[in-house]
């Protein structure tokens, strides 16, 4: 076993720690997050100590800390920079600059520097692919990644100098919004929906979301109402209102913007849904690479509660009680699944459960739980304000109002757009400034792959659901190489819970690498059909369903993506034989024919 | 009331609270598993029950039973997804049945002869994995673990012991014990407990038992898998386990 | 005898394997004289000769642990119309693959530096040697492989089974109780 660095003072401070959490079981992940901020990493004595004070068994608490990867069981360094590795940071030249960064600091990629000061690593999406390439450092973004600037950080980092310290212009966040419609363009009174549903009443407005036929914008478009009503006719002690900004899904960055600029309008959704469903407490859970907006979402939440919108006897209501915590992420994709975030707000490694029973009836402490996108909640607040029928006015009749998408790949302007819709994926090209667009990935790796010759399909429930990730890719660019990027990113999240799932999304990335390496036949193929087949119907959850889309939809529409990549041999081994001799070769440092295998 | 459900047009009873898994055991019709004991809470990992009911593919020792619902289970087609399944658990791990005291109580090794396994099909990952022998009683061998949990389900909710949990994520997932050393002797673990008797493969084996019976006579060279299932659901009081014990 | 109808032509090999398979084969016994009149040997252990020519069946035990493992198995490949591999080394890696996870200069060191039997502290590196792969590999991962008929050893009555479904053109079917991992 590893050896347990010297901590003399581990005891107390954890101690303190989990005095300051309440000792409470379900914000273990809370507490290791503040265990890895303090050490830069999670040590064993650490765990153990967590363990005696929740208490929990401490397995357990291995298992959570295991679980998360921005959670690091061993020293990672002072300094811990993880490479956004979305396919667009990938087209923008993210490989060059993890090289670059690793030979000025004479790093090996995924390894602790010897002094223990720096590793460098990548990491899934962190949803800055409008201003990629992108990184976090210790946990904070960094933005429009360019030679000068990896040069800069370097050298912060052999000066030592405090993150804290470094020029704020790194650090700088755009919101980049390019296009608005019914959501951005109409300015938000903070508590105006919440009198909307203290004066009208809740079945008012509980008429007025079915009006409004909102869907949820997390891309599955489960009928809002319906979902509410349902939580609110499961009797139970208490109800939960979760608002879920665990935005993983790669190319997705909207509800960034949207906490950045529309927060009180989405704690307002929550607040109303709460009066809705005598709700008391509500989570808005925050992906950890947004953590760099928790400071300002807890002054929102300050404020609110000042204001008489959070708290006890909301706006003067006798009875009405609501609050919100926030709760973060610390990297894992699957918490995204509303029962995956619900086990992570528990405290527990982000699993998802076994439905049925579904959240509405048993979610969070086994309470009816209304799990929501951002958006969502924030079109909940404006139907409140607004009404139903100024909703539905917009976009089609299967899919109303607006959606927010986020924009970025190959084309002018990335960034924000909001669009009625309907809207088609030509239009949205145009406005953007798309050049030669050959194909577009809608709603990330999870949703589909849309070629050009289906450029006049729409963003709709009926045609085009998404989340809002929105990725272009121009004429020329290797469609493959995308396809392999988002294997990886799913055998990557892959939570490892069902067979399936775990194995297959290996097996899947090794067969789109072979592939890629030149090595793939037409047998190959089949294998991924095979394996696509296995993955979408034995899974246990949305990722194991959704991980072959990618690459499924690639085979069928860009044979040309792979085809002259393949070998017209009927068969290929997947490793290279020759390579696998190298290290007898060094051994005994031979190198004669017969040391070599064509 | 006494409600059914059909399962391969079979008429099976089912009582409130019964998932599909149990009221095809208890009616004495076989759908294959491995991470299922009918001991423990469900757990629903392994995906080897997955049936169709109602036209859509459903996990059945997790899914409830509800009224005429129609299940299809041992179809062709569902038992070569199986054994797909049971070929991803041997390349994921290092099974080398020749040299593993389970061979032949081993229900992986069982489910593979059920579903006519040849070979593993598929790429092997050789993953480096730990083993184990620091428990004076008991081996662990963390290359034949199959993530079935039923160790961890067995110490939680029988032992009331917590020895064993899952850490890491995706393949890395693997088993962890309850020590800071992480070694199992370090652990309140005693071969006596429930947890050291139900895995299905060779992961934990009991010490100095491994050839009290020899090769040729053990559990799966006299019966098969769904034979051996179907009598574990009878077994009020189980013997024991498949551990050769 | 002008109208005997041509044997098929069946060639074996033993790989990383121990032979046992090979073993197996001979036991089943009386029956290799039924045997020998459907089949004739190319290349095998029992006729002694050293390359594989053009064959119907290949028989191919033990996995791929090394070049020369490789190149035999590529020849079978080649000249078989027919590969069959045999045994649990040909289709896991099996024992031999316990080295999978040690370290290749672990191994070196432990065999020809360690080892207190071991003359001049050495490691060879004699070109006739076969230099071996960082890990042991099942012949399917190697070569496109037709069947399979795992044990360890398959007991004879399976390969007695599994050769004359083969050989008069059947698939070959091993049930439940022949088909075995161990």
């Amino acid at each position: 076993m590893m050896q347990s660095p010297d901590l003399p003072d581990i005891e107390q401070r954890i101690a303190l720690l989990c005095e300051r959490h309440g000792c409470e079981p379900r914000r273990l992940l809370q507490i290791l997050i503040d265990v890895q901020e303090i050490y830069t990493f999670i040590p064993p004595q650490a765990l153990t100590a967590i363990a005696r004070h929740l208490p929990l068994p401490r397995v357990s608490v291995e298992g959570v800390a295991g679980f998360y990867s921005f959670l690091s069981l061993e020293p990672a360094g002072q300094y811990r920079i993880l490479f956004s590795d979305n396919v667009t940071d990938r087209m923008l030249g993210n490989e060059e600059l993890m090289r670059q960064f690793c030979n000025k600091l004479w790093l090996e990629p995924g390894k602790v520097s010897e002094d223990e000061l720096v590793s460098a690593d990548f990491t899934s999406c962190t949803g800055m692919c409008d201003q990629g390439p992108a990184a976090l450092i210790n946990g904070w973004p960094v933005t429009r990644l360019n030679r000068e600037r990896i040069d800069l950080i370097a050298d912060l980092i052999l000066a030592k100098s405090p993150v804290a310290s470094w020029p704020p212009t790194l650090f700088e966040v755009n919101d980049n919004i390019r296009r608005t419609d019914r959501l951005l363009d109409e300015s938000f009174e903070p508590g105006s929906a919440i009198k909307a549903a203290v004066t009208r009443g809740a079945e008012a407005i509980f008429t007025e979301l079915k009006l409004s036929r909102l869907r949820g914008r997390g891309g599955a478009g489960y009928k809002t109402a319906e979902k509410w009503i349902t939580c609110r006719n499961s009797p139970a002690p208490a109800r939960y209102i979760v608002c879920n900004a665990d935005e993983g899904e790669p190319g997705t960055f909207k509800d960034r913007v949207l906490l950045n600029r529309l927060a009180d309008t989405v704690f307002e959704g929550m607040t109303v849904g709460a009066r809705l469903l005598s709700s008391a407490k509500g989570f808005l859970y925050l992906r950890g690479e947004y953590r760099y907006l928790l400071e300002k979402l807890e002054e929102i939440l300050a404020r609110r509660r000042e204001a008489g919108l959070l708290g006890s006897n909301i706006l003067g209501e006798p009875g009405f009680d609501f609050d919100i915590e926030i709760h973060l992420g610390a990297g894992a994709y699957i918490c995204g699944e509303e029962s995956g975030m619900i086990e992570s707000l528990e405290g527990r490694r982000g699993k998802p459960r076994n439905r049925p029973p579904y959240p509405a009836q048993h979610g969070y402490l086994d309470q009816p739980t209304v799990v929501n996108n951002v958006e969502t909640f924030a079109c909940a607040a404006m139907i409140a304000v607004h009404g139903g029928k100024w909703f539905g006015e917009t976009g089609t009749w299967e899919s109303s109002g607006s959606k927010i998408l986020s924009i970025s790949g190959d084309c002018h302007w990335p960034g924000i757009y909001e669009y009625p819709f309907g809207v088609s994926v030509q239009k949205i090209l145009e406005d953007c400034g798309a050049q030669e667009p050959y194909a577009v990935q809608v709603g990330g790796p999870s949703g589909i792959l849309v070629s050009w010759q289906e450029f006049e399909r729409s963003i709709s429930f009926e045609d085009l659901p998404t989340a809002g990730a929105f990725t272009i890719f121009q004429r020329g660019r290797d469609i493959l190489e995308a396809v392999r990027n988002y294997a990886h990113f799913f055998a990557h999240e892959s939570c490892g819970f069902c067979t399936p799932c775990r194995v297959g999304t290996q097996l899947q990335k090794k067969i789109v690498d072979k592939i890629a390496n030149g090595h793939g036949t037409a047998s190959d193929l089949e294998e991924l059909k095979h394996l696509g087949h296995l993955m979408r119907t034995l899974s246990h959850c949305g990722l194991g369903h959704a991980a072959p889309n990618p690459v499924l939809d690639m085979l069928q529409k860009f044979p040309g993506a792979y085809e002259q990549k393949l070998t017209s041999l009927s068969f290929e081994p997947a490793f290279d034989l020759d390579a696998a001799l190298a290290t007898a070769r060094r051994i005994t440092g031979r190198d004669d024919p017969s040391a070599h295998l064509p | 009331m006494i409600s059914t459900i059909t399962i391969d047009g079979k008429t099976v009873p089912f009582t409130e609270e019964q998932t599909i898994m149990d009221a095809a055991l208890a009616a004495g019709v076989y759908i294959p598993h491995l991470c299922h004991n009918p001991e423990f809470k469900p757990h629903g990992s392994c995906k080897l029950c997955v049936v169709e009911a109602n036209g859509r593919n459903v996990t059945s020792c997790t899914m409830p039973a509800s009224p005429g619902m129609v299940v299809v289970n041992d179809t062709p087609e569902l038992n070569e997804d199986r054994k797909a399944l049971v070929q991803m658990l041997f390349v994921e791990g290092n099974h080398i049945c020749p040299a593993c005291e389970a061979t032949g109580n081993c229900q992986l090794q069982a489910a593979g002869y059920y579903l006519h396994m040849q070979s593993p099909h598929f790429m092997h990952f050789y993953p480096p994995r730990r083993v184990d022998a620091s428990h004076p009683d008991i081996f662990l061998d963390l290359n034949r673990c199959i993530l079935c949990e039923l160790c961890v389900r067995a110490s939680r909710d029988i032992d009331k012991k917590s020895v064993f949990g899952i850490s890491s994520r995706g393949i890395d997932s693997h088993l962890v014990v309850n020590s800071e050393s992480g070694r199992l002797g370090d652990t309140s673990m005693a071969v006596t407990d429930k947890a050291a008797h139900v895995c299905p493969t060779g992961a934990i084996l009991i010490k100095r038992k491994g050839y009290t019976v020899p090769m040729g006579k053990r559990l799966f060279d006299q019966k098969t898998l769904p034979e051996f299932h179907l009598e574990q659901q009878k077994r009020v009081e189980p013997e024991d386990g498949p551990d050769g014990g | 005898m002008a109208d005997e109808k041509r044997k098929i032509r069946i060639a074996t090999c033993s790989l990383a394997g121990c032979f046992g398979c090979h073993t197996s084969m001979l036991d089943i016994d009386e029956r290799l004289f039924d045997l020998l009149e459907m089949v004739e040997f190319d290349r095998t252990p029992f006729t002694d000769i050293k390359h594989c020519g053009p064959c119907d069946i290949g028989i191919v035990e033990g996995g791929v642990s090394n070049a020369e493992n490789a190149h035999v198995l590529k020849e079978f490949r080649e000249n078989c119309k027919v590969l069959v591999a045999i045994g649990s080394c040909a289709i896991t890696g099996n024992v031999p693959a316990l080295r999978n996870n040690i370290d290749l200069w672990d191994c070196f060191q432990e065999v020809y530096l360690y080892d207190p039997g071991t003359e001049g502290k050495q490691i060879p590196n004699d070109p006739e040697l076969p230099l071996p792969f960082d890990k042991v590999y099942p012949i399917y991962e190697v070569v496109k492989v037709d069947y399979f008929l795992h044990g360890c050893p398959p007991p004879a009555n399976a390969i007695w089974k599994f050769l004359t479904d083969l050989i008069q053109g059947r698939q070959p079917e091993t049930g439940h109780e022949l088909l075995r991992y161990d």
